[in-house]
């Protein structure tokens, strides 16, 4: 029996399939359609081998999963995800496309949790609209941001931070400043809705944003404690899933 | 329990309904008193032979045209009353003598000041505290009311007039309470969706004696049913507490939700819940007195310090054995969400789970809330 947990989200989309002691994961750029990327992954999945399995989808585009067996929120998969990958109770950050979540794990399940109002500041999708601006990838923005000294983004709304953004580049910025402060800003706000919630049993981050020892070192700063994170946090709620399938009946 | 009656009437069914009956009412004579708030002694509108209607404050349609005179990082309630009163859009508002306000929050008590631009609004100044000065000035307001009455209506209100009214509101008090607590039951013999629905339905039907007739009747049909039905057949759905807010502009988007994802809204500590509804008027005291002490003894937010509604949400927890509690706040609604941060610690050392929504009217947030609420009812489990 093969358990895959797959994790729509509003960018990319991961899947974890669970086989015996072994562990796969792979990633898919979300389309326009969330059901194109559930036929694409499904495609893949034929490919990796058949049998039996059972499917738990998550994430924003979870309902567009049509052969999933069971459908669950990325707030209790990556809760489930983020205990498994660390280990211990703890709050786990997510920083996703949409939305952030900060979320609150003990003994092993999600106790309480807190998502970001409906905005785009704080999200990665602010940090993908900024990068677009400044003309290069995202993991480019984050080489280059490394080398400046931020510049101060203070608008609240991704829309007029755009145009800060701008008049930035408008002043003769240098290019590395602005990207420091683009990341700055968005650690700034991420930090702000931890604050908020509390933080307990030592703070984590997931999703992709993880994979940027940059962020993680502005996140730590701003929290003034060690922000953990994890080779595989990005696949953090697909891996929930996929647990949370083997131990449905 | 999500099954709804066949002849269920929908809020928008019972507004229409209840504009031509009041349609009728205006052409034999009959006095309507406009109101938005919990807090208007409602004793003396009935004294004063007048009925109370409760005006249009639940949609996202007039927020638009409200907005060109009103900030828009304002409460959406308080913008939404304005905006049918000024795109003349709530037949209550238009059938209504005058209206009558209240200085509950900074929002709607500045609101009303342009609302009587439109249609007389008269606003009694309702205090923040609940004894000494307070007391006396809001029983000053309380007065004064009872006089406005009679000057507009060239009648004279007696005391005998206010204690008869008093005996039927505290009458009506008493039957929709028993209705809110069929809540109590498990299973629940009721959605919170009809509940809440007919709560508010209600107050478009101007005759009181009806409004107690028609809340028994159904009150007796539920009881029936569940009695021959589900009676002994314990429901493992979880048993939500909806408190904050009103909640009539967003009943779809959070109540709703949460039966159709699995969950039983079984009690309101709410404008049209029962927050208002558990004191009665005491028939005991002088009239005057006896009103005062009833309205300054809700609990709502506006209230300072307001820990009697801690209280009594602990109350409710333990009665209706309420498994999670979700918060509404109403964008920009300073005080109650303020507040949250009592009502949430007090609800999380219970061992309870607790959401806070902030929303407004719009459909904007439709699917995240539906996320959050999904993932609230996953940690219960």
């Amino acid at each position: 029996m093969r358990y895959i947990g797959i994790d729509i989200g509003s960018t990319a989309s991961k899947t974890v399939i669970l086989d015996g002691e072994q562990q796969i994961c792979f990633t898919l750029p979300t389309g326009w359609s969330g059901k194109e990327t559930a036929e694409a992954i499904r495609e893949k999945l034929a490919e990796s081998g058949g049998g039996e399995s059972r499917v738990v989808a998550t994430g924003y585009g979870r309902v567009s999963v049509d052969y999933a067996d069971k459908i669950v929120t990325e707030i209790t998969c990556h809760g489930r995800g983020g205990y498994h990958l660390f280990n211990k109770d703890c709050t786990i950050i997510d920083v996703g496309g949409q939305d952030t979540k900060v979320i609150t794990v003990a003994e092993g399940s999600v106790k309480d949790f807190l998502m970001n109002d409906k905005c785009a500041a704080g999200t990665g999708k602010f940090l993908e609209v900024m990068a677009t601006r400044l003309g290069m990838t995202l993991s480019e923005m984050f080489a280059l941001a490394e080398k400046g000294t931020p510049l101060a983004i203070s608008s609240m709304c991704t829309v007029f931070a755009e145009s800060e953004v701008i008049s930035h580049i408008g002043a003769g910025e240098k290019r590395e400043d602005i990207a420091a402060g683009v990341v700055d800003s968005v650690a700034a706000r991420v930090a702000n809705l931890c604050v908020r919630h509390g933080i307990r049993g030592g703070a984590v981050l997931t999703g992709g944003l993880c994979e940027s020892g940059y962020f993680i070192g502005c996140l730590s700063g701003k929290l003034g404690m060690r922000v953990e994170s994890h080779p595989l946090g990005r696949y953090a709620g697909a891996l929930g899933a996929a647990l949370i399938a083997k131990n449905s009946k | 329990m999500l099954k709804l009656p066949e002849n269920f009437e929908t809020y928008m069914d019972a507004r229409k309904a209840g504009f031509i009956r009041m349609q009728e009412a205006k052409e034999k004579g009959a006095r309507v008193v406009g109101i938005f708030c919990s807090f208007v002694p409602y004793e003396l509108i009935l004294a004063a032979g007048a009925c109370a209607v409760p005006l249009c404050a639940t949609s996202d349609e007039p927020i638009a045209a409200a907005e060109a005179d009103l900030p828009r990082n304002l409460c959406p309630l308080i913008k939404a009353s304005y905006g049918f009163a000024k795109t003349d859009t709530c037949p209550y508002f238009y059938f209504s003598d005058f209206i009558v306000g209240e200085t509950t929050c900074d929002g709607k008590k500045k609101m009303f000041e342009l609302m009587n631009e439109i249609k007389e609004t008269y606003v009694m100044q309702l205090p923040a505290g609940r004894t000494g000065p307070a007391f006396d000035a809001w029983k000053t307001e309380i007065i004064a009311f009872r006089k406005k009455l009679e000057d507009f209506y060239h009648i004279t209100i007696t005391d005998e007039d206010i204690r008869r009214a008093i005996k039927r509101k505290n009458h009506e008090r008493q039957v929709t309470l028993k209705f809110l607590e069929l809540g109590k039951l498990n299973p629940a013999p009721i959605s919170g969706y009809e509940l809440s629905t007919r709560m508010d339905a209600l107050g478009f039907n101007l005759d009181i004696d009806e409004r107690c007739k028609a809340v028994e009747q159904r009150t007796a049909e539920v009881l029936a049913d569940w009695e021959a039905n589900y009676k002994g057949k314990t429901s493992d759905r979880p048993r939500i507490l909806v408190t904050g807010c009103p909640y009539g502009g967003v009943r779809d988007k959070i109540i709703k939700t949460v039966e159709e994802l699995g969950a039983d809204v079984v009690a309101f500590d709410s404008c049209s819940g029962t927050r208002e509804k558990v004191e009665p008027v005491d028939e005991t005291m002088p009239v005057m007195d006896a009103l005062a002490k009833k309205y300054l003894n809700i609990n709502c937010s506006v209230m300072s310090p307001n820990t009697s509604r801690i209280q009594y949400i602990g109350e409710m927890i333990e009665d209706y054995a309420v498994d999670g509690v979700i918060e509404i706040i109403l964008q920009a609604c300073h005080t109650y969400n303020v507040e949250s941060h009592y009502v949430k610690k007090y609800v999380s050392g219970q061992g309870l789970p607790y959401l806070m929504i902030e929303t407004d009217y719009s459909q904007a947030d439709k699917g995240q809330i539906s996320t959050r609420l999904s993932a609230f009812l996953e940690t219960i489990g």
